[in-house]
């Protein structure tokens, strides 16, 4: 008759498993953990060499961070990301569908030449676009960084959708039709409230991209700039505190969309590939 | 919904205009830029880039990160992603954990890799105060550019190795517990099953995931230009340096039309290398 609980090698090998899971959060969890300790601790508690980790909290970096310009170009970044996932979407969406839904002549070469664009490296086209924009006026503007943007972000909202809207069950849709509505009632009534989780995940995700491009955004911005091409451009040459304080503003809409969207994260990232 | 004639052409018509308008004009205009001066052909902007600019240099330590970088995060990833494959309390909260630094940004990881190892950094402030050195260790600054490359590839692999940890993750989240169930019926222990079903079943997404992340690798920038500046010049840092600062637009156009030259490169030697079968949609 077998004893209860555990035996020594069910006990080792949980033990072992234990410390190696803590030790991958750790690695992951610590310096996220200390950079915004740091950005929120007082220059003097931060350049004390006797202070390890510092006890009291402050927003005056932030707050000093603010005054240089960062509250401006936290705006240009908003104001980017909103144009970015718009006009993506507007694009994208409709071609997503037309994935998911119909069976055309060249669906499949249209697709690779599709998941072909999201490989390729977008950012050389800030050079001459650059070049294009002093034609076209349109030279250290919000709206050009956010049509450079967005033809970063089209592929993948095309991909995305197109995967979101194949998830929606087709015989509702049928079902729909049966019972009245056009094709396009069926799109507004059945298929885009199923997609939505989805799709907001999408919406999010695209803004988080916008929001963390930094090579375009360097090039094409220069007062109207937005938070990476600032911190590139100005806070990288503060103090340290006030380096940190702005890589704690970078990552703010991160961490919330990881909170938000946690269980699309892994189905986004990985279905835009196949 | 079947086969409709116009409809989806007209779908999908705007997407991929808008792309083919935002590729296909900038990579024109950028050898226009870098090949013509004055409306005439001439190769003098080659000759500026090799003699006057960090172009070799820039071409080495680019491909030298990208190559350490991924090898060192493909072989976490998939050690991470095997660890977490079978479940055990606490497993979905350590998926989630490993995924957060996908959402973060080069330059913030940057960032924060710098608030670990700069001279006020957290190391050294550990180690100074729990008396392991005297003075404080210079990780940072051009004096120790072998270490200022070593902080580049902790930085980027701590962000980096999420993206291939997530597309390997799921594609081994897919493998038919079928299969596995087989394999315990013919009396496959836990290496047995994790040499023959689990390895084998890394193999298609960890090729996704590996020429995606190396097209990305080459473009890197943010990290670098934080934890760096110059110093470890890369193709994306020296083409906005020589675009913003110098404004050598041709030198700028070349340093990109680089980077395009080596990513379709790459990208068509991998899928002819591997007859892509399963990027096949």
């Amino acid at each position: 008759m077998e004893a209860p609980g555990y035996t020594l090698g069910e006990t080792i090998k949980g033990l072992l498993r234990a410390w190696a899971a803590s030790m991958i959060a750790a690695w992951i969890v610590t310096p996220l953990g200390i950079s915004i300790l740091y950005a929120f601790s007082s220059p003097d508690l931060y350049y004390n060499p006797g202070i390890v980790l510092p006890t009291s909290l402050t927003l005056s970096n932030i707050q000093q961070l603010w005054n240089l310009g960062a509250a401006q170009s936290v705006l240009n970044s908003v104001v980017v990301g909103i144009l970015t996932v718009s006009f993506s979407f507007l694009l994208g969406l409709p071609a997503g569908y037309a994935f998911a839904k119909y069976l055309f002549r060249g669906r499949d070469a249209l697709k690779l030449l599709l998941v072909g664009m999201r490989m390729f490296p977008i950012i050389v086209i800030a050079v001459p676009l650059l070049v294009i924009y002093f034609r076209l006026g349109l030279n250290d503007t919000l709206l050009g960084l956010a049509l450079a943007h967005t033809a970063m972000a089209l592929p993948f909202v095309v991909l995305i959708s197109s995967a979101v809207f194949s998830g929606v069950p087709r015989e509702l849709e049928e079902a729909a039709l049966v019972f009245g509505l056009t094709p396009l009632g069926v799109f507004y009534r059945v298929t885009i409230p199923l997609a939505l989780p989805g799709l907001s995940a999408a919406a999010m995700f695209t803004f988080l991209m916008s929001w963390n491009e930094v090579f375009i955004a360097s090039v094409l911005t220069l007062t109207n700039r937005t938070l990476p091409a600032f911190i590139l451009q100005s806070a990288l040459a503060s103090t340290d505190p006030i380096k940190f304080a702005a890589g704690f503003l970078m990552i703010v809409p991160a961490l919330i969309f990881i909170l938000i969207a946690r269980r699309y994260l892994i189905t986004a990232w990985s279905i835009t590939i196949r | 919904m079947g086969f409709e004639r116009f409809t989806p052409y007209v779908l999908i018509a705007p997407a991929l205009l808008y792309m083919g308008i935002f590729i296909g004009i900038p990579i024109l205009e950028s050898v226009y830029i870098a090949f013509f001066e004055q409306g005439a052909f001439t190769l003098s902007s080659i000759d500026r880039l090799l003699t006057s600019s960090n172009y070799v240099e820039a071409f080495k330590f680019t491909l030298l990160l990208a190559g350490v970088i991924i090898s060192v995060e493909v072989l976490l990833a998939v050690i991470i992603a095997v660890f977490l494959y079978y479940a055990f309390p606490g497993r979905d909260a350590l998926v989630y954990i490993v995924i957060v630094p996908l959402a973060i940004s080069d330059v913030a990881a940057g960032l924060i890799w710098y608030s670990i190892l700069t001279g006020n950094g957290f190391i050294n402030k550990l180690l100074l105060n729990a008396g392991v050195i005297d003075s404080p260790i210079q990780f940072l600054g051009y004096t120790v550019r072998h270490l200022e490359f070593l902080a580049i590839v902790l930085a980027e692999i701590w962000r980096s190795m999420a993206i291939v940890f997530v597309i390997t993750f799921a594609g081994l989240q897919q493998v038919s517990r079928e299969i596995i169930e087989a394999a315990e019926v013919f009396g496959a222990g836990f290496w047995a099953k994790l040499r023959h079903v689990i390895i084998p079943s890394i193999k298609p997404p960890l090729q996704s995931a590996l020429i995606i992340r190396t097209l990305f690798a080459f473009q890197i920038f943010g990290v670098v230009w934080v934890l760096a500046g110059r110093d470890i010049p890369v193709l994306a840092g020296e083409a906005y340096y020589e675009l913003r600062i110098l404004f050598r637009e041709d030198i700028a156009a070349l340093y990109a039309l680089t980077i395009a030259a080596v990513s379709i490169a790459f990208g068509y030697f991998y899928l002819r290398l591997l007859r892509a079968r399963h990027l096949e949609v």
